[in-house]
């Protein structure tokens, strides 16, 4: 076994530079296997906490995940807006503990604004039931007053105080900017990694009077002090969140809410909604995934293809080591143990590489796709993939050293050039 | 086997030997009878083709002859061997030296004189002093200089490396050794050198040689010649 290991070492080490190219392979190939396994699970672990302990979010009838998308993550528009009455009858049921009005539609500089009322700052949890913190400021009081999301104030460099113009309709460069409405930051959330750090909120009344000069029985005065003065109340809403207080209701109060005679609404559940949202990206998750796994395959079959090259260059090498007394079974091994060498070789060194890389990348992903990276210790999915790989190694050397063990007995101790 | 350096015995006996290679009916190897005396140095010329390769493969058990023939090496019938075991006889009592392309490029000239050791046991064994120290000497006496040893295998010039081959063959003792020599690429008086340092150590440690070439004119070297063709009738159909 001692003499196994010398031999092959050397052997490797003779070959110092196709091995080590070999290695390298073997060590992308396992870098991206990796890598993207990471990136997905703390993907997806991200994802998965947009939202926390709402029960219900309820919008205007569509589908559950087209209203998840435009009331959690700010993608996509309501079909339809919701009558402010319904909104009222609803949140004022026996069973509702909380409830959080938003009304979206509006832009600021590409982010989203939305509206809503201070109870979305008591009451929207992300995370594990983590509530919205305040890096700086506190939550709107008045009708001009906006609390902004830390993506919001980074990229746009806001601070308290700051006056910003809202446009209505959601592109950057629309056309009808209410350039005689400036809002004033009151407010800036602490980063949650969530849509929430990219929008721009303002209380309902606000929304109100940035459309009221848009109404056809609209207020002609556009003056701040006179719409300061007025008292707005919101019309139409676009969704709602609700907290119950108890979760066994949640299922009865869906149904009452899909059943609304007034209006047709669709109240979701939104940890099935976010389920089904992920079930949809899991194919491009899944694809990805393949393509890493062709790409180890790849890096295996490099390997396999330098180790059949290496090998009748070798065979005087196992003629003499026949000669001495080397049986048959050690040339397997010995083939067999360089596979296993290279392959664990490039495994230990694409994991040093990742991490290293996950070290330099980590922030930048972060700051840019909301996606925090952590340094994990290797997970036991991940020990599970690298055994995988490592197995894979050996068994793609068993086809070189059934080839070298054949070749072996049938050449002996004549040495073939 | 102590008793082998003393007494003369047959090192290796052959009785009806034949071997025919898998789905050919002509037989390749066919001896009626053969045999060699401790401490001898054995001469056996034959063409490129005549068996040579095949009769050295028989001789130290890499293959099995065919059933009913009778191979004694050191009075040990190699039929009643199984295959690791021939192997295992093999490391322990035969010594080996290719002509050409003898090392493993990959060890040293120390590494390369030791590696019997590594697979047998009895040889590493049978050297009383520091196996490296004992390399060295033998390295010595075969005229191989304190820098050659120290040299990258591949950096030794061909009569260097066959020398070191044939320390790698004599070390531990092994009572047969047997050189493949069977084309050259020694000029001649090389070739005379070398055989006559082999022939010393193999004096030394009493072993018995086996030398195969097809060079007729080394014949007056050795104690008995043999032509291969003259014992093997070849080219009979079973």
């Amino acid at each position: 076994m001692k003499t196994i290991a010398l031999l092959t070492w050397k052997s490797i080490n003779n070959r110092r530079s196709s091995a080590l190219l070999t290695v390298l392979t073997v060590a992308i190939s396992m870098i991206l296997l990796l890598g993207v396994e990471r990136i997905r699970t703390q993907a997806k672990d991200s994802f998965a906490n947009t939202i926390s302990n709402t029960d219900l979010i309820v919008g205007a009838r569509s589908g559950e995940v087209n209203l998840l998308l435009y009331s959690v993550f700010r993608i996509g528009n309501a079909t339809n807006n919701i009558d402010w009455q319904s909104y009222q009858q609803i949140a004022n049921q026996a069973e509702v503990k909380w409830s959080i009005p938003i009304s979206l539609g509006d832009s600021h500089r590409g982010f989203r604004v939305m509206g809503t009322n201070t109870d979305y700052f008591k009451f929207y949890q992300y995370g594990n039931r983590q509530a919205l913190q305040f890096a700086s400021g506190q939550p709107f009081a008045q009708l001009f007053d906006t609390v902004i999301g830390a993506d919001v104030a980074r990229q746009l460099g806001y601070s308290v105080g700051s006056k910003i113009i809202i446009a209505h309709g959601i592109s950057d460069k629309s056309f009808t900017r209410h350039d005689n409405l400036p809002f004033q930051v009151i407010g800036i959330l602490a980063p949650t990694g969530t849509p929430v750090d990219k929008t721009v909120h303002l209380s309902l009344a606000a929304i109100e009077a940035l459309h009221s000069g848009f109404k056809p029985a609209g207020y002609a005065a556009n003056n701040q002090q006179q719409l300061q003065q007025l008292n707005f109340h919101p019309g139409q809403i676009t969704a709602f969140m609700l907290g119950l207080k108890s979760k066994i209701k949640t299922f009865s109060v869906q149904r009452r809410i899909n059943n609304y005679p007034r209006e047709p609404l669709t109240a979701i559940m939104p940890g099935i909604a976010l389920h089904q949202l992920w079930s949809m990206m899991s194919i491009a998750e899944q694809a990805l995934l393949a393509v890493s796994g062709f790409v180890v395959v790849a890096g295996l079959l490099g390997m396999l293809s330098c180790l059949l090259t290496s090998l009748q260059e070798r065979r005087r090498e196992m003629a003499i080591l026949r000669a001495m007394g080397a049986r048959p079974k050690h040339i397997f091994a010995l083939l067999v143990a360089e596979a296993t060498l290279i392959t664990a070789a490039g495994i230990i060194m694409g994991v040093s590489f990742l991490y290293l890389l996950l070290a330099a990348l980590g922030p930048f992903i972060s700051s840019r796709f909301g996606i925090n990276i952590e340094l994990a210790a290797i997970s036991t999915h991940e020990l599970k993939l690298i055994a995988t790989v490592l197995l894979a190694g050996m068994t793609i050397g068993l086809i070189p050293a059934f080839r070298a063990y054949r070749q072996s007995l049938a050449d002996g101790m004549t040495i073939r050039i | 086997m102590a008793t082998l350096a003393n007494i003369p015995m047959n090192i290796i006996e052959l009785h009806n030997l034949t071997y025919s290679w898998p789905k050919q009916r002509q037989l390749s190897i066919n001896i009626k009878h053969f045999s060699l005396q401790q401490g001898q140095k054995l001469f056996i010329k034959g063409r490129s083709g005549s068996g040579k390769s095949t009769l050295l493969n028989l001789l130290t058990g890499i293959i099995p002859a065919n059933p009913g023939s009778s191979i004694k090496v050191l009075g040990q019938q190699l039929s009643e061997l199984s295959s690791a075991s021939r192997d295992k006889f093999r490391a322990d009592h035969i010594g080996y030296i290719f002509q050409q392309f003898n090392l493993i490029p990959y060890l040293s000239v120390i590494e390369n004189v030791l590696l019997p050791c590594r697979f047998s046991s009895r040889r590493a064994d049978s050297i009383k002093t520091d196996s490296r120290l004992q390399a060295r000497k033998l390295l010595t006496n075969l005229k191989l200089s304190e820098k050659d040893i120290y040299t990258p295998v591949t950096s030794l010039s061909i009569g260097q490396q066959q020398r070191v081959a044939a320390a790698r063959a004599l070390i531990g003792s092994p009572e047969l050794i047997i050189a493949d020599e069977s084309s050259s690429a020694l000029d001649h008086d090389n070739r005379n050198a070398f055989i006559e340092l082999l022939m010393q150590e193999c004096h030394n440690s009493g072993a018995t040689l086996i030398f195969v070439s097809h060079d007729p004119s080394l014949e007056s070297l050795f104690d008995r010649s043999v032509q291969l063709q003259e014992i093997n009738l070849q080219g009979i159909i079973r």
